[in-house]
């Protein structure tokens, strides 16, 4: 019996409805009257906490290392994309373009001088190696006044997030992750992450897989600096500190290593909740904390597990569910004829 | 003679960070748990000593009350987050030891606010001079203190039958346990131990910078830790010398002119050290086994 199943392209249809879809109804929220400034700006910060999310998750999740200095690469991103805006030597929309794409290169290239000696470490040694480049990103910053401000940092940047170009940023970030993920690249890097050795031995090229997903992750990360840098219009070193790197480890963690749908929800969540519950911004952190403690002890895959949300997958669902029933029953009309 | 001040000087700061670095070395010896907590166990010191202070108690019931607070933390810290987990992957711990650090600081926060609170730890003031350079007492205290401490540590850990049954954990948890020594208990005795040494740590520390805030230990933690690395973690005598050397590389960089360039000096120096011999100076070399 042929299982009910969507063909590729029906899927890829679907789901380019879905993202159309969000884009319009999103559109029409942040353009109209219907949200407040504050509001509207929710939605654009949890948009590029979403991309730094999904970026961490391809190499904590996926690649099943623990990184901590995201903030780093967030930071590379956030300062180019935010000099390149303010030499301003391209009109608006190329501008914005072409600040993206430089600010998630700088990042990768930051991404590989830290991946290939930071990869060949494991475990702890690895979050501490990078943790200390985050650091050190920042120190550099810090100490580098003529091209960055300093620790006065960069004021009069031009404000380029809008909802549309974050949310493209979104949905591009989502579907490179998903699309690496889905191919032969993603096996090898999830492998990596259940035996690495046992890979190596496969004949996989392990470093460069891990140099591969830590690029992408610091790429997307970048482009997310950016977008901050666009968002706030002013850029101090102290935003990308190690607590800016946590606050991103959070959101995956908590959302489920290994889930984009995880990492979507928990950006969501844990980026709008204090913004939009003001009195209880002061416990924030504390019950983050204790959320952490708590999930890494009772469920330690995080509140999603690896489970990740397919439209597609939902529909076939349903479809087996009807045409199984309609089998049974004839199946059940053969079974008593053949009784008679 | 400014070389040996300086030189008493990174002795003083590398005593501190020697004796943080020695919790975080042997925690991460016994049970491979990189304790990121530590370094706020030695702010929630400061805190008590502010307490205890004001309270007009004897400096040294203060001081007493201090290592006594800081190892009950970390017991309870102990039983209550790394005992449950005690089998999962080592990531998820980390994660914990995380998570445990940022809800210390930020409940700290929440008690005592983020301004800084200044702390006056009565240590006897003065100074002698010997061949032409003065020696502050409380310097000579801090180096005496903290070699007297690890000298007690090390007498523990050789000597007492405790020590041993660290020695044996650290070298193979479970054939310890079928030897009948209680692992729980003596991971329990190695952080109470770390802790007390924080604790110690954290009285020197704040006579040498005198202002508590919340996230007074993450720095000095974080440095600690880059000390411990660097003599090569789980190892006793390489985290009291990694301690050292970072104190006295500290106080370089900073006389050579460089003072806001220090913390990067420090992480150079993790990484390098991480990418050229990542088990450190006195470290084991850690086969992989499959």
């Amino acid at each position: 019996m042929k299982q009910f199943s969507l063909r590729m392209p029906v899927r890829y249809l679907i789901n380019a409805c879905l993202i159309i879809a969000f884009l319009i109804i999103g559109n029409i929220i942040t353009q109209g009257e219907l949200l407040s400034r504050a509001q509207n700006n929710i939605i654009i910060q949890v948009g590029f906490f979403i991309i730094l999310a999904v970026s961490l998750n391809l190499s904590a999740g996926y690649l099943g290392q623990l990184p901590l200095g995201h903030a780093g690469f967030m930071a590379v991103g956030a300062y180019t994309g935010a000099i390149f805006w303010r030499m301003g030597v391209l009109p608006d929309g190329a501008s914005v373009v072409v600040g993206l794409i430089l600010a998630g290169l700088a990042a990768a290239v930051f991404g590989i001088i830290i991946g290939i000696p930071a990869l060949r470490l494991k475990g702890d040694y690895l979050a501490i190696i990078t943790l200390g480049f985050g650091e050190m990103i920042r120190v550099l910053i810090n100490n580098l006044p003529s091209i960055t401000g300093g620790a006065q940092g960069l004021a009069q940047i031009p404000r380029h997030s809008t909802f549309l170009v974050v949310y493209i940023c979104m949905v591009v970030c989502c579907l490179v992750i998903h699309f690496i993920m889905k191919s032969r690249h993603g096996r090898a890097i999830l492998s990596i992450r259940d035996n690495e050795i046992a890979t190596e031995s496969c004949g996989v090229n392990t470093t460069y897989y891990k140099v591969m997903a830590f690029v992408v992750s610091a790429f997307f990360a970048g482009i997310a600096g950016a977008l901050y840098a666009g968002f706030l219009g002013i850029l101090v070193p102290s935003d990308f500190d190690f607590m800016m790197s946590i606050n991103i480890l959070m959101i995956v963690v908590l959302g489920g290593m290994g889930s984009m749908l995880g990492s979507i929800v928990g950006a969501i969540v844990l980026t709008s909740m204090p913004l939009l519950m003001v009195d209880l911004a002061r416990y924030r952190m504390i019950v983050y904390a204790l959320l952490l403690i708590i999930v890494m002890i009772f469920k330690p895959s995080g509140l999603m597990g690896t489970y990740d949300f397919s439209l597609s997958a939902i529909i076939e669902k349903i479809g087996r569910r009807f045409s199984s029933g309609k089998v049974e029953k004839e199946k059940a009309q053969k079974g008593g004829d053949g009784n008679a | 003679m400014l070389i040996l001040d300086q030189l008493i000087n990174a002795l003083q700061l590398g005593s501190i960070y020697a004796l943080v670095a020695l919790g975080y070395s042997m925690v991460y010896g016994i049970i491979k748990l990189l304790n990121f907590a530590h370094g706020d166990v030695i702010m929630v010191g400061g805190y008590i000593a502010i307490f205890s202070l004001a309270a007009g108690h004897h400096p040294a019931l203060a001081f007493f009350l201090i290592v006594f607070g800081c190892t009950l933390l970390a017991v309870v810290m102990e039983k209550l987050a790394y005992t449950p987990l005690r089998t999962a992957p080592r990531i998820s711990v980390l994660i914990t030891a995380i998570g445990i650090s940022i809800l210390l600081q930020n409940l700290a926060q929440f008690f005592f606010e983020a301004r800084p609170l200044p702390l006056h730890i009565p240590l006897p003031t003065g100074s002698i001079n010997i061949a032409g350079t003065t020696l502050a007492y409380t310097m000579i205290i801090t180096i005496m203190a903290s070699v007297l401490s690890m000298l007690a540590l090390n007498f523990v850990v050789s000597r007492t039958r405790l020590g041993k049954a660290m020695r044996a954990v650290s070298e193979d948890g479970e054939a310890a346990q079928l030897m009948g020594i209680n692992v729980n208990n003596v991971v329990t005795f190695t952080f109470a131990v770390g802790a007390a040494l924080a604790g110690i740590g954290a009285i020197l520390y704040f006579v040498r910078f005198p202002v508590v805030t919340p996230t007074v230990g993450a720095m000095l933690g974080l440095k600690a830790f880059i000390a411990a690395v660097l003599g090569g973690i789980g190892s006793i005598p390489g985290a009291m010398f990694g301690g050292f050397a970072i104190g006295i590389l500290e106080v370089l960089v900073t006389a050579a002119g460089f003072s806001r360039w220090t913390d990067g000096a420090v992480f150079l120096v993790l990484i390098i050290v991480l990418l050229v011999r990542p088990t450190g100076l006195m470290g084991r070399k850690i086969v992989e086994k499959v």
